[in-house]
């Protein structure tokens, strides 16, 4: 077992709307990266992935609010920690966080070059131009981007090239964890597959320590993670390694999402393409027990009950239903 | 078994050009195919290939430079505004982005009446109207009770998108083209409503025309697959000769760039 260089314990965050309703969007979440790993996070729109990627940088500003759990990085507990000193002493040093819209994340008047002396003299404003130049040609090299990027405006790069450069710039101070939010998910096939690689060589090159990377593309996120951890509702409902998690998974929920995939391949002909109904729950007024109990095909009686906690299963992994794991897998059984 | 079938649409040497001289773009170059009646057709290729202007000529929205359509083996004649009417109850689309293909000045409740009316049922009695109207929605799962009196934009993407099948339930046409229906929704509700366009077509015996990005889709889904690069048909064939043992090297390209789950997904070749 590696080092570990995040642990997040039961985390709960929430959003303050302007009518002042609380929408608890994480839910005591806890998770632990270990050093050299890659972690996944799953789940359909609005099930609070893009808020706990939030939440995990500890930088908080409305309508998002921090309400308790603790959040280690390296040893250093950050949950606590102001807004600035987040900014100066987290951000880009020990957390990097590449946004949804990443393409949108660069400055349109500014050369690439001197974003990245922005970058670099936010932390450390004693740095000389001439070292930042070399860093960035550097780590530009190493990445596969081609030098002169570096001297072009924003525009004149690609949709794929924008994102690989800002991948670039977001690792240039060689921070502890990556958190990846849909990089790809405006790319097409190919640029998409570029991305990938880089992300991927960026643990091998030295870069970063470990990655967590959200999507609702589930055959990307196998091929990119090793372990995956399935959210719904604001709630974690099942950890497991990424094989795990896509052949063989236990939560009804997991189970139902594992059947949306699509590939094209051979092996999509023997399996039947579940979908889910339903909508998921208004996090205003989330259900007393499980979250997915009106959506379930095995829900029982006792569900709506109490809330489920999350259980352990064998080889590490968790799920969160009240039912054992051997029923679980025989009902999916009968189902194919 | 094709060749049993009826040809539905079919097109000659079909041409779009934009612009003039040396500023010109062509964006559908002499392609040629034949669709047959009850067949789930993909359109494949990655962005600019020039699928979507195929698709608003197939729909009649643009005219072609050259080339002829034909439609159930005649002619397609849309030369004035009453015959375009003719041709678009007999081919119906569904777009990408849900949130922009409604009216938002009408109601749901008008949106439904509107395709009975354009299928003749305009002197139907008001009962009559509503049965039909809440066929269509439950055909979908959704409940016309909680649909009355809204406004499109107060349902969710999702809904929006199930509404959509909801109206081609009610005007029945003879070609659906489904232009990127499922890029803007999550890959769960992607499940659901890729159901209900292939139930939709076995109700009604459609023809259905995905027109697409997403190789797993259109391997999921269609019978006949059509792979275009810059305007032009590069391969075309059944669903499995065209993904599982593809000929051209453009084609095989494009599949090595989707992430896979059974087998190994090489990076190397990026």
């Amino acid at each position: 077992m590696g080092k570990v260089v995040l642990e997040v314990k039961d985390l709960t965050t929430k959003y303050i709307t302007r009518f002042r309703e609380d929408v608890y969007a994480v839910d005591r979440v806890s998770l632990k990266v270990e050093e050299g790993k890659s972690l996944g996070i799953a789940g359909e729109s609005g099930c609070g992935k893009s808020t706990l990627a939030l939440s995990l940088m500890g930088y908080y500003f409305p309508p998002l609010h921090y309400m308790s759990g603790e959040i280690v990085i390296n040893g250093r507990n950050i949950s606590g920690m102001k807004p600035d000193d987040v900014r100066k002493s987290v951000l880009g040093t020990e957390i990097a966080y590449i946004p949804q819209a990443a393409m949108n994340a660069l400055n349109p008047t500014q050369k690439i070059i001197h974003f990245i002396e922005d970058v670099v003299l936010a932390h450390d404003p004693t740095e000389n131009k001439k070292f930042i130049y070399d860093l960035a040609r550097a780590s530009f090299e190493i990445l596969g981007l081609p030098a002169e990027v570096l001297h072009k405006y924003p525009v004149e790069l690609s949709g794929g090239m924008k994102q690989r450069t800002v991948i670039a710039v977001s690792v240039i101070l060689r921070p502890t964890v990556l958190i990846a939010d849909e990089p790809s998910s405006a790319l097409d096939v190919t640029s998409q597959k570029m991305v990938i690689k880089m992300l991927k060589g960026l643990m091998d090159n030295g870069f970063i320590k470990a990655m967590i990377f959200i999507t609702h593309e589930l055959p990307l996120l196998y091929n990119v993670t090793d372990d995956i951890m399935v959210m719904y509702a604001g709630q974690i409902v099942e950890k497991a390694t990424a094989k795990e998690a896509v052949f063989d998974p236990l939560h009804p929920y997991s189970k139902g999402l594992m059947g949306s995939i699509i590939v094209p391949e051979s092996g999509l002909r023997n399996v039947k393409l579940t979908a889910i109904p339903g909508v998921p729950p208004n996090l205003k007024k989330p259900p007393a027990g499980c979250r997915f109990a009106e959506r379930c095909k095995y829900v029982q009686p006792e569900c709506s009950a109490t809330s489920v906690p999350l259980y352990d299963a064998d080889g590490g992994r968790a799920y969160r239903c009240i039912l054992a794991e051997n029923t679980l897998r025989e009902a999916y059984q009968h189902v194919q | 078994m094709s060749n049993e079938r009826r040809s539905c649409l079919s097109g000659t040497g079909l041409t779009k050009i934009f612009g003039l001289g040396r500023h010109k773009t062509v964006a559908v170059d002499h392609v040629d195919f034949e669709f047959h009646e009850g067949e789930v057709i993909s359109i494949v290729g990655e962005s600019g290939s020039g699928k979507t202007t195929l698709a608003k000529l197939l729909l009649g929205l643009i005219n072609p430079t050259e080339g002829e359509i034909y439609f159930r083996g005649q002619q397609r004649d849309i030369s004035s505004h009453k015959k375009k009417q003719e041709y678009w109850r007999n081919i119906q689309a569904i777009f990408q982005d849900p949130f922009s293909a409604y009216n938002i000045f009408s109601k749901i409740d008008t949106v439904l009446l509107d395709c009975i009316h354009m299928r003749g049922g305009r002197k139907l009695p008001y009962a009559k109207k509503v049965e039909l109207m809440a066929e269509a929605c439950s055909f979908v799962n959704l409940k016309f009770e909680e649909m009355t009196n809204k406004y499109p934009f107060e349902l969710s993407g999702g809904q929006m998108q199930r509404l959509m099948i909801a109206r081609i339930f009610l005007l029945k046409p003879k070609i659906l083209l489904a232009d990127e229906p499922t890029s803007m929704i999550d890959a769960c509700s992607r499940a659901t409503i890729l159901d209900y366009l292939l139930k939709l077509r076995d109700e009604i015996g459609m023809t259905l025309i995905f027109i697409t990005h997403d190789i797993g889709l259109a391997y999921y889904v269609s019978d006949t697959v059509y792979i275009m690069e810059r305007g032009k048909f590069v391969e075309r064939g059944s669903a499995d000769d065209v993904i599982l043992r593809p000929k051209e090297p453009y084609t095989r390209r494009l599949i090595s760039d989707v992430p896979k789950i059974y087998e190994e997904w090489d990076l190397s070749t990026v």
